[in-house]
């Protein structure tokens, strides 16, 4: 007799936010990405609609990383000093979807470079490249709330991704986001209950939830991962179970955190044992990553040209019919 | 927790009195009252104001349905009623009830299976009502035998162990919980269970605060699906606040506001 095939039927579906405005939208995107939609877990299509597969953006600073391992920086060479001719590098050479911002350089610690200039910078980007834009801020508080205004204001019309609110500070960027038709991340700190009340105090300010993504903060491969797979994965069966704030599409910033692990970043001269240093470090993000695909992500930054290339591949070999 | 708001039900004064001068406004403030409380169906209920019920049922449908479209459940004895309403409804309907006597089964199951409605079965047959938890357990067996046979859904068949009022079984209440429990495993895939929760405090000085009780408890035991007044704000906080305990929503500050808005 053949075996019975057992499917699960949910009733709740991730909302689908829009990444990206084209010409036609009211931006200047050549395209736009489309996140969430589905109705079942990862990869599951005999479960139920996955309409759209998960997608990986680049991320790029505003301020050399100088603290990026030599196998991150090598990867990309002199442009990580000028923040528009890295995203063209990422947009040609690597054919990135999307580009995530980080601000680093607006924080008082790394540079504590103006909301002005910050804004003339993303001004620039957005001319120079077409890809649909996350922006990340600095995560200083009191700066953030100076600059990002500043930068919903600047690209207003093009559907931006923003971030982070935060539970004790998401007010001044939720209004900015709400007031020049953005979306906007919701970080909470491995926390399922925050997440959620984040969500609730987000919408209450009128942004509704259909323009909220999910940061539920990750650990890297050895560094939390497994935590932040089960809260992921609570979350979303949460949502397809019905419950509409949590229905909300995940961001997971892989390559910030896979790469701080010292198994990605130390050098093979420190630990002859490990091996070559590119290879590991890519893997070390390529494994964090599918891990958290596997637990709901819709939405990877990623920093090695290799590792993203990988992950597509995962993608892909996943999604097919 | 599925739940259908009662209070359009003919035997309430306000409600018998829409019906018979076709007061369309009190039917439909109603029904948005109870779907803004948190109701997730309404019940429909003639009662004995109505002289014509088979017309009269349709009447109520079509003016909730103006402004809703929340599922219906079809409260009626009667099965021309119940399929009276049943050529009007627009969304999913639930028939409320059968019992377990063959002939009610053998009218109202072809007519759920046609309408592809939910069905309420009640464990109760014409020779009373049961006096004990065997006898709960064997009617509501019959009533999934019978489905199973005739090829309904039984995830579509809701099961009422049929709730006393404490003042008059209070031995029985027990009984009653536990059946919630052991109707869940008559069959796979299990029927769901539900109550009619105002029986419980029928005739009682403190009626919220002993339908709120027997609310929880009965949650504990795995129910399903209420029907209930979902306007009583303490009777919804405490079903909200038992939902935490069974972890079947996530906790967060605002949990009972996040209720709402699911």
């Amino acid at each position: 007799m053949a075996a019975q095939q057992i499917l699960e039927k949910y009733s709740g579906v991730v909302s689908t936010v829009q990444i990206g405005a084209t010409a036609g939208e009211g931006g200047s995107r050549k395209s736009n990405i489309l996140i969430g939609g589905q109705n079942t877990m990862p990869f599951l299509s005999a479960e139920g609609q996955i309409p759209h597969k998960p997608v990986v953006a680049f991320e790029i600073w505003d301020t050399p990383p100088l603290e990026w391992p030599k196998a991150l920086l090598e990867a990309y060479g002199d442009v990580v000093g000028d923040t528009v001719a890295w995203a063209q590098k990422a947009a040609g050479d690597f054919k990135a979807e999307s580009l995530c911002l980080r601000l680093q350089g607006a924080h008082p610690d790394f540079g504590d470079k103006d909301a002005d200039s910050e804004v003339k910078l993303v001004s620039k980007l957005l001319e120079s490249v077409d890809l649909p834009l996350i922006v990340l801020g600095s995560g200083d508080d009191a700066k953030d709330n100076q600059v990002l205004p500043a930068i919903c204001e600047a690209a207003k019309g093009q559907r931006c991704l923003i971030g982070s609110a935060v539970s004790d500070n998401y007010k001044t960027l939720a209004a900015a986001v709400l007031a020049d038709g953005h979306n906007i991340i919701a970080e909470s700190p491995i926390d399922i209950n925050i997440a959620k009340q984040l969500n609730i105090l987000i919408s209450d300010m009128g942004l509704p939830l259909e323009r909220i993504v999910i940061n539920p903060t990750i650990g890297a491969l050895g560094y939390g991962l497994e935590y932040a797979y089960s809260i992921m994965e609570r979350a979303r069966l949460a949502a397809l179970a019905g419950d509409k704030t949590m229905a909300c599409p995940f961001i997971c910033l892989v390559g910030h955190e896979a790469w701080r692990a010292k198994e990605a970043k130390a050098s093979i001269s420190e630990f002859p044992l490990w091996g070559e240093d590119v290879p590991r470090g890519v893997l070390w993000e390529v494994i964090t990553a599918t891990a958290l695909l596997q637990a709901g992500g819709d939405l990877l930054v990623m920093r090695h040209p290799l590792a993203v290339e990988k992950i597509k591949k995962y993608i892909d070999n996943l999604t097919q019919k | 927790m599925f739940i259908i708001g009662e209070l359009i039900n003919g035997m309430y004064q306000n409600i018998g009195k829409a019906i018979v001068e076709k007061n369309k406004e009190v039917i439909q403030k109603c029904a948005l009252e109870q779907i803004a409380a948190g109701a997730d169906a309404l019940d429909v209920n003639c009662g004995t104001a109505s002289k014509d019920p088979v017309l009269d049922i349709r009447w109520l449908i079509e003016s909730i349905q103006e402004v809703s479209d929340a599922p219906l459940s079809l409260d009626s004895s009667k099965p021309k009623v119940i399929e009276s309403g049943l050529q009007v409804i627009k969304n999913t309907p639930i028939i409320n009830s059968t019992t377990a006597d063959p002939e009610k089964l053998g009218v109202l199951l072809p007519l759920a299976i046609k309408y592809k409605a939910k069905l309420i079965g009640i464990a109760i047959s014409a020779k009373g009502i049961p006096q004990n938890k065997d006898q709960r357990i064997e009617l509501a067996a019959n009533i999934v035998a019978t489905a199973s046979e005739m090829g309904f859904p039984l995830e579509d068949l809701y099961l009422d162990p049929i709730v006393l009022p404490i003042n008059v079984a209070q031995a029985q209440i027990m009984g009653i919980l536990e059946c919630i429990k052991e109707f869940k495993i008559i069959s796979d895939p299990s029927p769901k269970t539900i109550v009619g929760l105002s029986n419980v405090s029928q005739g009682t000085n403190f009626r919220s605060l002993i339908n709120r009780t027997f609310l929880v408890m009965a949650q504990a035991f795995g129910l399903d699906a209420a029907i209930l007044d979902p306007t009583d704000l303490q009777l919804m906080e405490g079903l909200i606040t038992a939902e935490l305990a069974l972890n079947k929503q996530i906790y967060c500050g605002s949990y009972l506001d996040a209720y709402k808005k699911k």
